[in-house]
């Protein structure tokens, strides 16, 4: 190649700084041209903080419950085993592992059903700026402090607080009374019975269910509804032949978060309600006091699967899509 | 009932979503009369008398500054990770087919989908098996981790709505790498990276139940509130402490929202 006299002096001439920016041109058009690099690199620090750090973790966790506690010395003893595993079959076990799920169907069951109305008036009724209010009105507690919100539920529920003061403000603490003496559900306070812990982790949830209801409402086209009454449906029919089955992959999908949020909680179980334990309390205590990490690695399982079968079923009804 | 666009809602209706936003709304509201209350040895309603005193009892806590500062520098801490790993993991995702892509996003998402008590214990068992010891940044650790896909989800929904056109065509006009991004990627997703910020920031401002199992001795805010929850000491003082945390947590929500209103529906549709 015959250099003119004006590339050699470009050559020459070319100053330390025109240098650098040269390199990075060219290093970026290789970049662009080798996709595969690019994206090794722009993949490469989040794979290794998530893939190594944490499922790296969370294998090694799992994998513990492979091995189990001797039961004289009380140390884990690093043998593959299938003893512990076996140990959550027992009915102790069973029992807070069908109690957890009870709970957990039961928050999801109820949040459809409170999170419907206010979802199906956002959806039908509302302007664009009064649809705005609602749905920041939604996302706020969503997103505030968690604590904070399962505090103020241990105010509402005390026995000194807002909610027998209500009821017997209405002459109706005989009404309180009676449903706190309805055997298992209820005890001697609403803070430490069922009704009062599913109040709280219905409040704590409902706005989970809340979004994605409402924006599978809106996706039903209205003139379905139209159609529907003109052929002589009643409301009530129009509701349960033609919204509710459009409007179902959103309940799934906001159930979704309610089941599996519901199903993991230990803070709730801990602070409102009896002293029954909950799989995420049974976690928690085999791994702390008791020290049987093992035993808490196999109850970490327990959610994962029925999560895994229930986002499986989710998926088979078309809740993805509405997500 | 036909309901077309301008047609009144039924009252049944309209009651029942109001009904729905107070039960949302009131106990949040009730906390902060009973920050008010002058009675400290139980939570009795109505309270007989108001005061602010317990604003300035908690102002000289000492343990209530320190739980806060530490909160604070590890919310910054792990929302700088998480926007960096967020935004690298969203540009890498959304536009490229690649083996293992739907794997990669699921790998994203798990910290969140997954219960918090086994992302605490798993890493709290990793961190006894590695030997590290607790510190401030075991807990950032654990906080960054399950931030990520806050950002993630942010970013990436911005770039789907961003013209891949731009960067082709700023690389062509002459412009390495660095500089397309600084001039025309950085200024499209800055409002997707700031509402994405403030909700990692939020969420590790408030998260309490992985940093139980990274924290060790430490102290942050939340731990202080469930402490406070377990055993009450001076039930005025904690709902100070409330208060103040439903006020800072309600700041970047609501400035989240305004920066991604138009992408309402993907800015933090997904805890």
């Amino acid at each position: 190649m015959m250099l003119t006299p004006w590339g050699l002096k470009l050559i020459n001439s070319a100053p330390l700084d025109q240098l650098w920016p040269r390199i990075r041109r060219s290093l970026s058009d290789r970049l662009f041209k080798q996709r595969t690099l690019l994206l090794l690199i722009l993949l490469g620090p989040p794979l290794m903080w998530l893939g190594i750090v944490y499922l790296g973790s969370l294998f090694a966790l799992l994998a513990q419950s492979l091995f189990y506690i001797d039961e004289f010395s009380g140390m884990v003893v690093h043998e593959f085993s299938l003893r512990t595993l076996r140990e959550l079959f027992t009915a102790t076990n069973v029992d807070i592992v069908a109690r957890t799920v009870t709970m957990a169907g039961a928050v999801t069951v109820f949040a459809a059903v409170v999170a419907f109305p206010l979802a199906y008036y956002m959806a039908r009724y509302s302007g664009p700026r009064v649809k705005a209010l609602f749905y920041l009105a939604v996302m706020l507690p969503l997103w505030s402090s968690y604590l904070v919100r399962v505090y103020a539920w241990k105010l509402i529920l005390a026995h000194e607080g807002i909610i027998r003061w209500t009821f017997e403000h209405l002459g109706m603490a005989r009404v309180l009374d009676s449903i706190l003496a309805i055997p298992v559900l209820g005890g001697p306070s609403l803070s430490v019975s069922y009704i009062g812990m599913f109040l709280v982790f219905l409040y704590i949830w409902l706005p989970f269910m809340i979004l994605p209801i409402q924006a599978s409402i809106e996706r039903v086209p209205t003139s379905l509804l139209d159609a529907s009454a003109d052929l002589g449906a009643h409301p009530a029919q129009t509701f349960r032949r033609v919204i509710l089955p459009l409007v179902f992959p959103g309940i799934v999908a906001g159930s979704i978060f309610t089941f599996s949020l519901t199903l993991g909680d230990y803070i709730i179980p801990g602070i409102i309600g009896s002293s029954r334990l909950f799989i995420g309390q049974a976690v928690y205590l085999h791994q702390g006091t008791a020290g049987n990490i093992p035993l808490a690695a196999a109850f970490s399982i327990v959610p994962i699967v029925i999560m895994a079968a229930y986002l499986t079923l989710a998926r088979r009804l078309g809740a993805f899509d509405a997500l | 009932m036909r309901s077309k666009g301008g047609q009144r809602a039924p009252w049944s209706l309209k009651l029942a979503a109001v009904a729905v936003l107070l039960f949302l709304h009131l106990p949040l509201l009730l906390i902060i009369v009973y920050a008010f209350t002058t009675e400290d040895k139980s939570y009795q309603w109505p309270p007989p008398g108001l005061t602010l005193k317990w604003f300035s009892v908690a102002w000289h806590r000492a343990d209530i500054w320190q739980a806060i500062s530490l909160s604070l520098q590890v919310a910054v801490a792990s929302t700088a990770i998480a926007l960096l790993l967020g935004t690298l993991a969203a540009a890498a995702i959304y536009r490229s087919r690649f083996f293992g892509r739907e794997t990669i996003s699921l790998i994203i998402i798990l910290p969140i989908a997954l219960p918090g008590i086994i992302t605490g214990i798993a890493l709290r068992s990793a961190f006894n098996i590695a030997e590290i010891p607790f510190s401030y940044w075991t807990i950032v650790l654990g906080h960054a981790t399950f931030c990520v896909v806050v950002v993630y989800n942010n970013v990436i929904a911005r770039f789907r709505r961003t013209s891949a056109n731009l960067v082709e065509a700023s690389l062509d006009l002459g412009a390495d790498g660095l500089q397309t991004f600084r001039y025309v990627v950085l200024p499209n997703i800055a409002t997707a990276l700031l509402a994405g910020g403030m909700l990692a920031f939020a969420l590790s401002f408030d998260e309490v139940i992985v940093t139980t199992f990274t924290a060790g001795q430490q102290t942050t805010l939340p731990i202080w509130m469930l402490t406070e929850l377990v055993r009450p000491r001076q039930r005025p003082v904690t709902n100070v402490v409330a208060v103040f945390v439903i006020a800072v947590t309600f700041i970047p929500i609501l400035l989240a929202y305004y920066l991604t209103r138009d992408t309402v529906h993907v800015g933090g549709a997904n805890k």
